[in-house]
């Protein structure tokens, strides 16, 4: 799983889509998703920044990430290579 | 120095529309709603359990003098009664009791709680379909006002009045075409076939029977003021050809309820607080009509209302919870509530205002909100847009004073507590949560079901 390389994140949670004009919002911990995602980081790396900057359980974000990654592939911003 | 974290939100992301046409905008600010008069939800939540219902009875009273003002300084003689089925907490009674209202019921068992609650029972209406003759003897030792539904039950208390050689008060329902579709018939008599004038001509030839009033109940959620104009101009008419023909002075006229609440119908175009006519439209129409029929001073009669969710309603709330999230197989998101349609029955007429009780941030999301019943049809909201909500997250569900605490079931899950916040802001529980026991308690065991084994 890849998020596309050239996705525009403004810091406050505006993405612009340069391929295909799409733009979306998302809120800041989806943000910060998209910026780690961006940087290459994998998910136990997610993890441990998000835990460490957001009062959450592992658990509960691991979750709540699946979830909101189904919804990048719904909205066709990341691809599975 | 440990630096505190931030406040979590689930991770969410929408697509931007541009040029998709609302003729509202798009809202995008939402505030929490973290109090009810100065108490914390989050508080009441952690003393009371969730899901909880709150009824704040300063409301109850400004609602009940905003109507009385509205109806009073347009017409001489009004009283109101409380409708006992749209929410018969006792304690909830006695605010209305204490700020003036009589009781109007709908069965014995609504009458029992009159009496119980120091109502005197000639300050009961007793109205509805199902009087039984023990009812009325009841009723009529009671000197209360009985509304006669059908003839079945006119001749019941005809032959109970000769018996006991008892006069009894009573009054008829009246059916009428207001204008308004479905028109509501299957109630007391209809005016514009002559079965009304019928019964009022055995009620006038019967000896025990004083007639007193006419009533009628038009219709509920009532958008339509005029519909009240036409059901007051046609009780006037009855009363003024009963003074014609029988010279009797008829005392009141009962325009029973139906005053709608600012609850947004599901379906509506517009949401409620834009639909609804304010009290005053209502008391304009009526009392203007009662005021131009032509009564003599000395033979006005009494207005009586009944109104029940237009008092109530807004004093109600729904605490809950979120239990779940998830998604559907369509994409929606889906969230589960801690409450459903067992508790919360106007979730099949409302789409019902939701408000989280927390902080959060502006972004939305578009959800379908569930509640806990292991059924398809427990469905709260089909679409609601909300925060990023957590687990665990509390909401408010507002307006819902009105029905929900009478026709609430007990159907998979237990009935929660209900708490009223006086004036003073301290809480009460008014109401306990249903335990295992108060289900188990009035249920038999046969013997030879006893035992099993397994």
């Amino acid at each position: 799983m890849k998020i596309h390389s050239n996705l525009a994140v403004s810091d406050s949670g505006f993405i612009f889509n340069p391929s295909n004009g799409d733009s979306f919002s998302t809120n800041a911990v989806g943000a910060d998703i998209i910026r780690l995602l961006k940087a290459g980081k994998s998910l136990a790396d997610i993890k441990k920044e998000i835990s460490v900057k957001y009062e959450v359980e592992p658990t509960v974000f691991e979750k709540d990430y699946e979830d909101f990654i189904s919804q990048l592939q719904d909205h066709f911003l990341v691809s599975n290579d | 120095m440990k630096t505190e974290k931030l406040k979590y939100e689930r991770p969410a992301i929408r697509k931007m529309n541009t040029g998709l046409m609302n003729k509202f905008g798009t809202r995008t600010e939402y505030a929490p709603f973290t109090h009810i008069d100065g108490v914390s939800v989050k508080e009441l939540i952690n003393k009371y359990g969730s899901p909880c219902f709150v009824i704040s009875e300063r409301t109850i009273r400004k609602t009940y003098q905003n109507a009385v003002r509205a109806f009073k300084t347009r017409y001489p003689k009004v009283q109101f009664a409380w409708s006992y089925k749209t929410n018969y907490i006792d304690a909830v009674c006695n605010v209305f009791h204490q700020e003036g209202s009589w009781a109007e019921v709908v069965s014995i068992f609504e009458y029992t709680k009159a009496i119980q609650n120091g109502v005197p029972g000639n300050k009961i209406i007793f109205n509805g379909p199902e009087k039984t003759k023990a009812d009325l003897q009841v009723a009529l030792e009671n000197n209360s006002y009985i509304h006669i539904d059908h003839f079945d039950e006119l001749y019941d208390l005809i032959e109970l009045t000769q018996e006991l050689k008892k006069t009894a008060k009573v009054a008829i329902r009246v059916n009428m075409d207001t204008g308004v579709y479905p028109m509501w018939d299957r109630f007391g008599f209809n005016y514009e076939s002559g079965q009304a004038w019928n019964a009022i001509n055995k009620i006038m030839a019967s000896e025990y029977l004083e007639m007193v009033g006419l009533h009628c109940h038009i219709g509920t959620f009532m958008l339509d003021t005029n519909a009240y104009a036409i059901a007051a101009a046609k009780l006037s008419d009855l009363a003024v050809n009963i003074k014609y023909v029988f010279n009797k002075t008829i005392q009141y006229l009962d325009l029973g309820g139906g005053f709608p609440s600012a609850n947004t119908l599901r379906g509506a175009y517009l949401p409620g607080p834009d639909m609804i006519p304010s009290i005053d439209e209502f008391a304009e129409v009526i009392t203007n009509t009662i005021l131009n029929y032509g009564f003599k001073k000395e033979d006005l009669p009494l207005l009586i209302l009944e109104t029940g969710r237009a008092m109530i309603d807004d004093a109600g709330y729904l605490l809950g919870s979120v239990i779940a999230n998830k998604r559907l197989s369509d994409g929606r998101r889906a969230t589960i509530m801690d409450f459903g349609v067992n508790i919360l029955f106007t979730a099949f007429w409302y789409e019902h205002k939701i408000t989280p009780a927390q902080e959060f941030s502006s972004h939305t999301e578009d959800m379908v909100l569930y509640g806990p019943l292991c059924m398809n049809i427990d469905v709260v909201r089909s679409s609601v847009t909300l925060p990023a909500l957590n687990r665990g997250d509390h909401v408010v569900v507002h307006k819902v004073g009105a029905y929900n605490m009478t026709q609430w079931m007990q159907f998979i899950a237990m009935r929660p507590k209900v708490v009223l916040i006086d004036t003073n802001g301290e809480s009460h529980v008014i109401r306990e949560n249903e335990t295992v026991k108060t289900i188990t308690d009035p249920e038999k065991m046969p013997e030879h079901l006893k035992t099993f084994n397994l």
